[in-house]
């Protein structure tokens, strides 16, 4: 019997089963009672949830052009430390990718970095400018193979710009990934509309310049018979609008951010910009919406939408900061606290929405497998009895714009395997390509 | 005290006592003493980021009458308007020994990230922050309505107060409404609804959208400036319909109560929110606005800095 | 606690005090009452209540605060500014009776002096205090005084009047003044 690579001893499968799981030449080789071979590494799992490796569609890792807040490798590596085995790089970043060049360019970042698969996401449109279609076809047909397109950063909100590219990416497979908000409603808007934003004199930005284009996109996507992906939805009534969408049969995912889930728009009386993003923090009303949709399945799933930016972005007044916050080494443990530990899912629906779930909707085949044998060993191990507090001088992104610094959270990820490869280690982190 | 950042910061008898300071300074400025030594030897700087000029003066001559110096950065050819970050601009203030900055600033909050950051370790005032709050303006308002129509009483119960104008955009409103209620007054905002933010409902204060139904009701009328951006913006549709409805001309003047007394926190647009008639009225206590003013600012640079090392309050 | 002065004691102190001021300055006719709030006010008045029944006329009186001429503001948290008013006919070329319960270090007529050169130029400035406790830190000294009560610096003295306090009353007590 040849030896194993890894050994996961005594975890819990996301079923609750407890079972011994072994890693041989990149998949999974064994699953199930005492394993009785010899292993080269072996770990004692006995408290820990062993999950599909999580499957982030919504990262932003800043290469090309914002090194200075994230490089392909440093958010690979905050990837991987959060259990993460694929992340999804949007677009806006300088230059955008919409051309082939750029999506092969991030791609092969991600190979060399060899931590994760770093799935390029296309530009829905040239330069983002919301004018034209960009080259879809070809950015699909190069070596990233890109299905997933997205303007995020931005709306696709001409409706017949829209309606053009939910029918062209039919032809590719795709689906059209929407950062729903009205530019016109948004204009200078700082955080959520409310009696918060009236009481900080700080512009709104009104749930319902997100529902509208929510409401008018999954029309259009029902009437071309395309397939629609919600990015980031943030509000009650937007939740409403997609289980209206599905009851009809329409082909319409969303996705929620971990920060929605907990954080809400009182946070912003600091005036502290960590805590400025976009779409905004929202209301305790919206944050239970959002909960018990992910729960029921309404919102399809996690996705981090993590935003790095430098310091000098949030060091300053409100009104100068840039939107975003950190995402991918917290996501897990964010999950835990809102959905697990409220009693609100169970670590199976947690797989499925952090894993399962969004590689299906990005059409990640080696990613979300089942774990059983023969599977692709795409694996992470948690611990969900330990706790630790997060210090933002101690992130492995090169940013440190997190909300959650000081912050003690349930969740300690002790390993991620990629390919069959220990990528993350109690805190070691290994390239697939160092030995 | 360490920082007047907002109204929201005070309670009652603060905010009282802000006013009986000020009553006395007023007194001290009226008669033959025009200086005093009380905060010799420190040093108070205007941060005005955004341009300003009565505002600045109006505190630069409160520190002087206390016999503090004062440094002035204002926003035309300072760093600040270069690009300086407002953490660079406050380290620098902190190296020259700044006890005290009196900040004006676009960005709604600034005052308050000044005060949260480590940057510095003075005291700071908030002279008006974006759209967020403009303190010493509510609190010289406070002053000239109780001096006018207090009746003696050290708070403003039982009085009327009308605040016309664009609410939304206002933080000479948002102060206002605030210390109006705290010293019991009872406060009704009037604008159109294009003017009024989402979420007022839970602000201490009655709202309209008919001016002339509220008008002989009230003790005060305070008028708001109107920008002529706003109606770019599609807030109104032009002056005319504004001031139709929402100007404050002779006629309606006529219709307000015996004793009442009309305000403006300034500069006015005469013709808009204001006709020139009722700005150069009897009624009209817009120039005392500017007198109270430093005697206001005046007790506020006492209160916070007079006291030393052992003061209890807000860090 | 001893009671250093008593009711009867202090209404005896302010009459001899009331007389020794029109001897010194040979009448009432050019002198200003100008009282330190708090107690050193209401002093001021039951003088100039105790003059008027003597010569038959009023002397002008008023209140001098100096809080914010003190020298100590930094080492406590701000004190409420009290009220000053001068009397109509000014204090220009007037000789100024300042008023006050205790003195003690000087300091605070040290403040009172620089209010009123702020405020004009008196002919002359003298000191009416009802009680004299000793241990001056500046070059001060009392025209008037009611009584001279040696404490020691660990002692304190407090003066207790009917119109804040509701009687009328001197003590030492152990402990010393904030």
């Amino acid at each position: 019997m040849t030896t194993a690579d890894h050994l996961i001893k005594g975890a819990s499968l996301p079923d609750g089963k407890k079972a011994d799981i072994s890693i041989f030449n990149g998949v999974i080789a064994s699953v199930g009672s005492e394993f009785k071979g010899d292993a080269k590494n072996v770990i004692d799992a006995k408290d820990c949830v062993v999950l599909p490796g999580l499957v982030d569609l919504h990262t932003h890792l800043r290469e090309p052009g914002r090194e200075d807040a994230e490089t392909v490798l440093s958010g690979s590596r905050a990837g991987v430390k959060g259990g993460f085995t694929a992340v999804s790089a949007m677009a806006n970043t300088s230059p955008v990718a919409d051309t082939a060049g750029v999506v092969e360019q991030v791609y092969r970042l991600g190979q060399e970095a060899g931590l994760l698969d770093v799935f390029p996401i296309g530009a829905v449109t040239q330069g983002l400018k919301g004018e034209a279609l960009s080259e879809i076809g070809a950015m699909a047909d190069s070596v990233a193979r890109v299905r997933v397109f997205s303007d995020d950063g931005n709306c696709v909100s001409d409706p017949l710009v829209m309606r053009r590219a939910l029918e062209y990416i039919k032809k590719f497979g795709g689906v059209i990934a929407q950062h729903a908000q009205d530019p016109r409603m948004t204009i200078g808007s700082q955080m959520n509309e409310g009696e918060i934003s009236a009481r900080l004199g700080l512009k709104g930005w009104p749930a319902v310049a997100e529902e509208a284009i929510i409401a008018r996109d999954v029309l259009l996507a029902d009437h071309v018979q395309s397939r629609l992906h919600i990015c980031h939805l943030t509000t009650a009534g937007g939740v409403e609008i997609i289980r209206w969408a599905k009851a009809r049969g329409i082909d319409v995912t969303a996705e929620v951010t971990p920060h929605h889930l907990l954080l809400t728009d009182d946070l912003a009386s600091s005036y502290d910009p960590v805590y400025k993003v976009n779409p905004p923090l929202r209301t305790e009303a919206d944050v239970h919406a959002l909960r018990e949709a992910l729960a029921d399945g309404t919102i399809d799933i996690v996705a981090t939408d993590h935003a790095p930016h430098p310091t000098e972005s949030k060091e300053c007044e409100w009104q100068e900061a840039a939107f975003g916050m950190l995402g991918l080494e917290t996501a897990l443990s964010i999950v835990q606290k809102t959905m697990v530990d409220s009693g609100l899912m169970n670590w199976s629906q947690v797989a499925d929405r952090m894993s399962i779930a969004p590689a299906r909707i990005g059409g990640y085949e080696n990613h979300g497998q089942p774990i059983v044998v023969g599977s692709v060993a795409n694996l992470v191990v948690i611990n969900p009895t330990q706790k630790w507090t997060v210090d933002r001088d101690l992130v492995l992104s090169k940013s440190s714009n997190t909300p959650y610094h000081g912050h003690v959270l349930p969740g300690v990820i002790t390993h991620t395997f990629f390919k069959g490869a220990a990528t993350y280690s109690n805190g070691t982190i290994t390239s697939v390509g160092d030995k | 005290m360490r920082h007047l950042l907002s109204i929201a910061d005070l309670n009652k008898s603060e905010a009282i006592s802000i006013l009986d300071t000020a009553t006395e300074l007023a007194r001290v400025s009226d008669g033959a003493v025009k200086k005093l030594p009380t905060l010799r030897g420190r040093t108070i700087v205007n941060l005005f980021a955004e341009d300003s000029t009565r505002t600045r003066i109006s505190f630069e001559a409160a520190a002087k009458r206390l016999s503090a110096d004062v440094i002035n950065f204002s926003a035309k050819g300072s760093s600040v308007s270069k690009g300086e970050s407002l953490k660079d601009t406050a380290m620098t203030l902190q190296a020259m020994g700044a006890d005290a900055v009196v900040i004006r600033h676009s960005a709604s909050g600034a005052a308050q990230r000044l005060a949260d950051s480590q940057w510095m370790s003075g005291s700071v005032i908030n002279a008006g922050d974006g759209t967020h709050e403009h303190p010493s303006q509510a609190l010289l308002d406070a002053f000239t309505i109780r001096k006018h129509l207090g009746m003696g009483a050290s708070d403003l119960a039982g009085l009327n107060v009308a605040i016309v104008g664009d609410i939304l955009h206002s933080r000479v409103a948002r102060s206002n409404v605030l210390l109006l209620a705290l010293l019991g007054a009872k406060v009704t905002l009037v604008a159109p609804p294009t003017l009024l933010p989402v979420g007022i409902q839970n602000w201490p204060a009655t709202v309209s959208y008919d001016f002339d139904s509220v008008i002989p009701h009230v003790d005060v009328v305070m008028m708001l400036r109107v920008q002529q951006e706003r109606m770019s913006d599609l807030f109104f549709p032009n002056a005319r319909e504004y001031s139709r409805y929402f100007g404050l001309n002779g006629e309606r003047m006529a219709s307000m109560k015996s004793g009442a007394i009309v305000m403006h926190p300034g500069p006015m647009n005469r013709g808009l929110e204001i006709s020139a008639e009722v700005a150069d009225s009897a009624r009209s206590v817009i120039t005392e606005q500017v007198t109270n003013g430093v005697s206001v600012r005046m007790a506020i640079l006492y209160v916070l800095l007079a006291g030393g090392a052992l003061e209890v309050g807000r860090d | 606690m001893s009671v250093a002065l008593s009711a009867q004691d202090i209404t005896r102190a302010l009459t001899r005090i009331s007389h020794e001021i029109l001897e010194k300055n040979q009448g009432s006719a050019n002198i200003v009452l100008l009282g330190i709030p708090t107690r050193g006010a209401h002093l001021a008045t039951r003088i100039s209540s105790i003059i008027a029944s003597i010569e038959g006329s009023e002397v002008p009186t008023g209140t001098l605060d100096i809080t914010l001429f003190r020298d100590d503001l930094r080492m406590r948290p701000p004190r409420a500014i009290m009220p000053t008013k001068i009397p109509t006919s000014g204090i220009e070329g007037k000789d100024v009776i300042l008023v006050d319960d205790v003195l003690f270090s000087g300091r605070t007529i040290r403040a009172a002096l620089d209010a009123l050169g702020e405020i004009g130029r008196p002919r002359a400035v003298q000191l009416a205090a009802l009680v004299d406790r000793g241990h001056r830190e500046l070059p001060i000294k009392a025209d008037f005084i009611g009584k001279n009560l040696p404490t020691s610096k660990s002692q304190s003295v407090r003066v207790l009047l009917s119109e804040i306090d509701g009687r009328d009353e001197v003590t030492i007590e152990e402990g010393a003044e904030l």
